[in-house]
């Protein structure tokens, strides 16, 4: 709120708000003033409209998201006695549940010192039973809740007598919601509840976004014309002041820990009062945390936070946050972190933010008041990250937006929703189709996609049409659909949702590596069983801000013990990471093209690039750079297309297949955000300066063709999709708590189907709905089809006699990849080996002549 | 020093034996073929609970069966027990699967051993129905007992082993055995696995001698123990 003693006057002449009586006095009383923009949207929802608020961080978004539902409870005549009680009025959603807690303590204020007859109330997966039971008998007004709960709602068979009097959702947080499979299943929800009450009207709460429109039509019924909802637009307040480290150390050729600055890091935190501390992974957030308490003689309170470490100590440090008594803290995410902000008054972001939107919003936490500048400074680890911290700072200065488009609504989650819908009542196809299509992200669903869902509820959709008396969707004689067991609606019910847990182990701290039978200890948090495996008792490594000895895992739990090393031996632990945008790549393109460009880069960053251009050449804007040398008895070829990991893993293999076939013998290849390394036994430059093969051929797109396909086949990545849509689809279950210990030998593990229904049926509606998330995800094919056909005829190749300064990086990357892909064969060869060499002589494998 | 024997060899209890990469087991002296756990009809079996696997796994277990019977062209054939998935296994086979394994089952002597699984002869079937037998100084039965023999060969237990190696780790089925007692691998096609590290193989191996034989793409890899991981 700002502070001004005035009289509201809306601003919009033609959409007036009514603020009613008791909320005019409560501002006055408060000596404050509604926003226009908390106006305007009043004013358009009491006209009836939807509306999309796009407001940073500060803007009093939450208050103005429910004016309209406070106002319209306040002005709505008494129940009389003896009328039946009322349903829900307000429907507020978050991906949170912390968010939807948060917004029921801010909201209550207000409804108490207003003097409201409103009751709010929290539902969430914590919600415990009773309260659930009686929150359905006796809703409230406004229910704060999250997208897994909503479609529970709506797969009741009361769920019209329970919305009957729903006149409002509130979507908190929509531009993080729609760009996930979470999303597109509110989407769906949000579809079912407009066919229970044609008024009801949306209102969108969402940061900055490249393309508002997409937004602004998820929010409203979708048809042929194309609807939208209003759009209030708030700009933010000062522009951020954000600056790039200028470190007195030379800048990394590779690698991600910016250790180079961390001095300089911790000066910056003693120079402000409160520092937020950003970085892309859990790994660096642990890196960066250790190292900064290496050097913190002063003891300042600097804590640690991730998705990762377990809810008490997170919610410990949320609380010092609040209460101000830290001076730093380290985070991986904006969502991760708790609501409260506290004093931030620096933002340092370490590690290049991969995009300009995400930057926008991360530097948006510091500074509550949004008329003051932002403070905030990035810490480039490596030289490619300079170009990329620099290209953020340009997007951020021009207020350029980068958030990823929206894609198409999964079958998998279709999938789902069809069989919620089942639950609530019987269905006819056309109208469910009609209403599906009515939500944005399925506005182009083919019916024949909806049937083969449909089908596949019910039995499956196998060719093979052997499951028809198993069906648990059947038609009754009316044609509807209806659930033909009640058992189907309970399962349902344990596995409604599009969060995939990754399977994670709690980690429980002992004291002295004991091997023995202990137990308890305290929990540091989860860590991926993908991770865990591949360690080795013995073996340390980074958690919970401790170097931690790895003891070994006993049933469900990963038992750990304090390390005397200074040092984790084993570096590596995944987490989310980022992919570079299209718009920061093409920024950083650009910079690189353009030498005048250079002076604003840091001295030693430049050097580099000059080198680049009296050594080899430097790429122009839209050509695609490939350079060849040998180096000891290999031989290199370096290619820089600077499309992000994901893109350039998957030419990586597509072109390591090629080079075989052209028997080059390629040995092996790395992938980074900017650039890909190939190595051969094979004189590559000698190869494509004879064309054999060319280049062009080389990367023709038809290797988005049939070599894609036959390395899908065998492709762990692939498989890791499909065991997502097969939960999501409701094809397998979800492992629940408890259950685990039924153990892999009676579950059927998503690989073998996986392998099972390619051979026996590749066009599986299944199987297609896993290409389509891969084709976007893990393998971002749609990006390398966009790439291949930009540079066609673009290509420039360079054969040197020794390596680039472009690709010193990329080299000193080679060696700190594990083994990659399908050498599984190779280790168990290993690890056979080991056993002869042990066993030599004993005799046990080894049989009489 | 000898020449590195042929992968996948062992003997259990002076029986010379070949593991299979399949997951079946041969002895040549005996013209004996032996698989465990095929739990045919899974498929259908999880479908009357309403979760709709692939309807191919009794076609896929079949068609892998059928390939390593003709490779090997066995006198006899022993199936380990959890032959069918459930009771009803057998019964609720199609027909076209019914034929596929008669054409298998002609001119030898076929033996499904009982399980936990299919505790009853399995219906509409040829071969024979025991709990157990004895061949060549050897025993077969489902479950490994927990007394101490010499030459029994069991399944029940799907055993799966697990090896790390610079950083990555790798998860078979295995043959696990210490030279007296062999547990079979699963053979099926929908089959999973489970650690022969966990407390259920505790009693039943002398740790000392035990290998796991895990099946590669290739070949038999053949473990010990020091190499092998929990989980």
């Amino acid at each position: 709120m700002t502070k001004a003693a005035a009289v509201p006057l809306p601003l919009d002449p033609t959409l007036p708000a009514r603020l009613p009586e008791p909320f005019l006095r409560w501002f006055a009383k408060k000596g404050w003033a509604p926003r226009p923009h908390q106006l305007d949207l009043l004013g358009r929802a009491q006209a009836g409209r939807s509306v999309l608020l796009i407001a940073p961080t500060g803007a009093g978004k939450t208050l103005a998201g429910f004016l309209p539902s406070l106002t319209d409870l306040a002005e709505r005549p008494k129940k009389k006695p003896g009328e039946p009680g009322r349903g829900v009025h307000t429907l507020y959603i978050s991906p949170l549940k912390a968010l939807a807690v948060d917004i029921e303590r801010n909201l209550t204020t207000p409804v108490t010192e207003i003097g409201l007859p409103v009751t709010l109330e929290t539902r969430t997966g914590d919600t415990p039973q009773f309260k659930r039971q009686r929150q359905k008998l006796a809703p409230p007004n406004i229910l704060l809740t999250t997208p897994e709960q909503l479609a529970l709602l709506i797969a009741s068979p009361d769920a019209d007598r329970f919305f009957a009097d729903l006149r409002y959702i509130v979507l908190d947080e929509l531009h993080s919601l729609v760009t996930s499979k979470r999303g597109q299943l509110l989407s769906l929800g949000l579809a079912r509840l407009r066919k229970l009450r044609p008024d009801l009207q949306a209102i969108g709460l969402s940061a900055t976004v490249a393309e508002p429109d997409e937004l602004r039509r998820w929010l409203v019924s979708q048809n042929d014309l194309q609807e939208m909802a209003d759009v209030i637009t708030v700009q933010g307040g000062a522009k951020p002041d954000i600056t790039i480290l200028q470190s007195e150390e030379r800048v990394p050729w590779a690698g991600h820990t910016s250790r180079y600055a961390i001095p300089e890091v911790l000066q910056a935190i003693k120079d402000h009062k409160t520092t937020l501390l950003f970085v892309n992974t859990r790994s660096q957030a642990e890196m960066l945390f250790s190292e900064l308490w290496r050097i913190n003689d002063e003891t300042l309170p600097i804590a640690l936070h991730h998705g990762s470490l377990d809810v008490s100590q997170r919610r410990r440090v949320e609380k010092a946050m609040e209460t101000n008594s830290l001076r730093a803290i380290v985070a991986t995410s904006t969502l991760d972190l708790g609501i409260d902000w506290g004093d931030v008054d620096l933002v340092i972001h370490v590690g290049a933010p991969k995009g300009a939107s995400r930057l926008a919003q991360r530097i948006g936490r510091s500074n509550h008041r949004m008329d003051e500048p932002s403070k905030a400074i990035l810490v480039p680890a490596n030289r490619f990250e300079v170009l990329e911290c620099e290209a953020a700072l340009e997007a951020n200065y021009l207020g350029a937006q980068d958030t990823p488009p929206l894609v198409d609504g999964g079958l998998d989650v279709l999938a789902q929703h069809i069989l919620g819908m089942a639950c609530a009542a019987p269905f006819d196809a056309d109208v469910l189709y009609a209403e599906v299509c009515s939500a944005a992200p399925y506005v182009d669903l083919p019916r024949d996609q909806f049937d083969r869902v449909l089908d596949f509820v019910a039995t499956g959709g196998y060719a093979l049409k052997s499951y028809e008396r198993y069906a648990k969707i059947r038609q009754t004689k009316e044609g509807l659909w209806r659930i033909s067991h009640p058992r189907f609606a309970q399962q349902y019910r344990l596995n409604v949702g599009t969060i995939i847990e990754v399977p994670a182990l709690n980690v429980r701290y002992t004291s002295s590596g004991r091997r023995g039978p202990a137990r308890g200890g305290m929990t540091l948090g989860k860590i991926e069983e993908a991770f865990l495996e591949t360690l080795v008792a013995g073996d340390t490594f980074l958690f919970a801000g401790k170097v931690l000895r790895f003891d070994g895992i006993r049933e469900n739990e990963c038992y750990v013990s304090p390390a005397n090393d200074r040092d984790a031996k084993v570096p590596y632990y995944g987490g989310g990471k980022f992919p570079l945008t299209t718009y920061l790549a093409e920024v950083v393109r650009g910079m690189l093209a353009d030498p005048d460009r250079w002076k604003e880069l840091p001295n030693q960053v430049a050097d580099w690039l000059r080198l680049q251009a009296e050594k080899s050449v430097v790429p122009r804007a839209n050509d695609l750079l490939i350079e060849t040398f040998p180096r000891g008895n290999r031989f290199y070829m370096m290619i820089y297309p600077f499309e992000g990991r994901a893109a350039h893993q998957t030419l990586g293999m597509l072109l390591t297949k090629r080079l075989e076939r052209a028997k080059l013998n390629p040995l092996g290849f790395v992938a980074t955000d900017y650039a890909l390394g190939i190595w051969a036994l094979d004189d590559l430059g000698h190869a494509f300066r004879k064309g054999k093969p060319k280049l062009s051929d080389l990367f023709d797109e038809d290797m988005l063709g049939d070599d894609l396909e036959d390395w899908m086949a065998s492709s762990y990545l692939l498989k890791r999709t499909f065991r997502n849509c097969a939960l999501i689809s409701g094809l397998i279950e979800k492992r629940h708590p408890g259950q685990e210990k039924s153990g892999r030998q009676v579950t059927v593990s998503a690989d073998l189907i996986y392998d099972v229904l390619r051979s026996h049926e590749p066009d599986h509606i299944l199987l297609q709905a896993t290409r389509q998330d891969a084709a976007t995800g893990l393998l971002d094919i749609r990006r390398l089809g966009e790439m291949l056909s930009r540079i066609r005829g673009r290509i420039m190749h360079k054969d040197l006699e020794q390596i680039s300064p472009l690709a010193v990086p990329i080299m000193m990357e080679i060696g700190r990849e594990r083994v990659h892909g399908e050498a599984n064969e190779m280790l168990l060869a290993e690890a056979e080996d080991d056993l002869v060499e042990d066993a030599m002589g004993s005799g046990w494998t080894e049989t009489k002549p | 020093m000898r020449a590195p024997a042929p992968a996948g060899r062992i003997r259990v209890a002076g029986q010379q034996g070949l593991c299979d990469r399949s997951g079946a087991l041969w002895f040549a002296d005996l013209s004996l073929l032996v698989v465990s756990d095929l739990h045919l009809e899974k498929g259908s079996s999880y479908a009357r609970r309403g979760s709709f696997l692939p309807p191919y796994d009794t076609a896929t277990t079949l068609a892998r069966l059928s390939q390593v019977v003709e490779r090997f062209d066995p006198q006899t054939v022993i199936s380990l027990g959890d032959s069918f998935h459930d009771g009803g296994g057998a019964a609720r086979m199609p027909e076209p699967f019914r034929q596929a394994l008669a054409t298998m089952q002609k001119g030898r002597d076929w033996y499904w051993i009982t399980g936990n699984h299919d505790p009853d002869a399995p219906k509409g079937v040829c071969g024979e129905s025991v709990t157990e037998i004895a061949l060549g100084g050897l025993t077969f039965r489902h479950e490994p007992t927990l007394i101490s023999v010499a030459g029994e060969i069991a399944g029940h237990l799907h055993p799966g082993a697990r090896i790390v190696q610079r950083g990555r780790s790798v998860r078979r089925r295995c043959f696990a055995g210490d030279g007296r007692r062999l547990v079979m691998p699963a053979f099926g096609a929908f089959t999973g696995t489970l650690n022969v590290l966990d407390r259920a193989y505790r009693n039943l191996f002398d740790w000392s001698s035990f290998r796991a034989h895990m099946m590669g793409d290739a070949r038999i890899y053949t473990i010990a123990p020091t190499n092998l991981h929990p989980g």
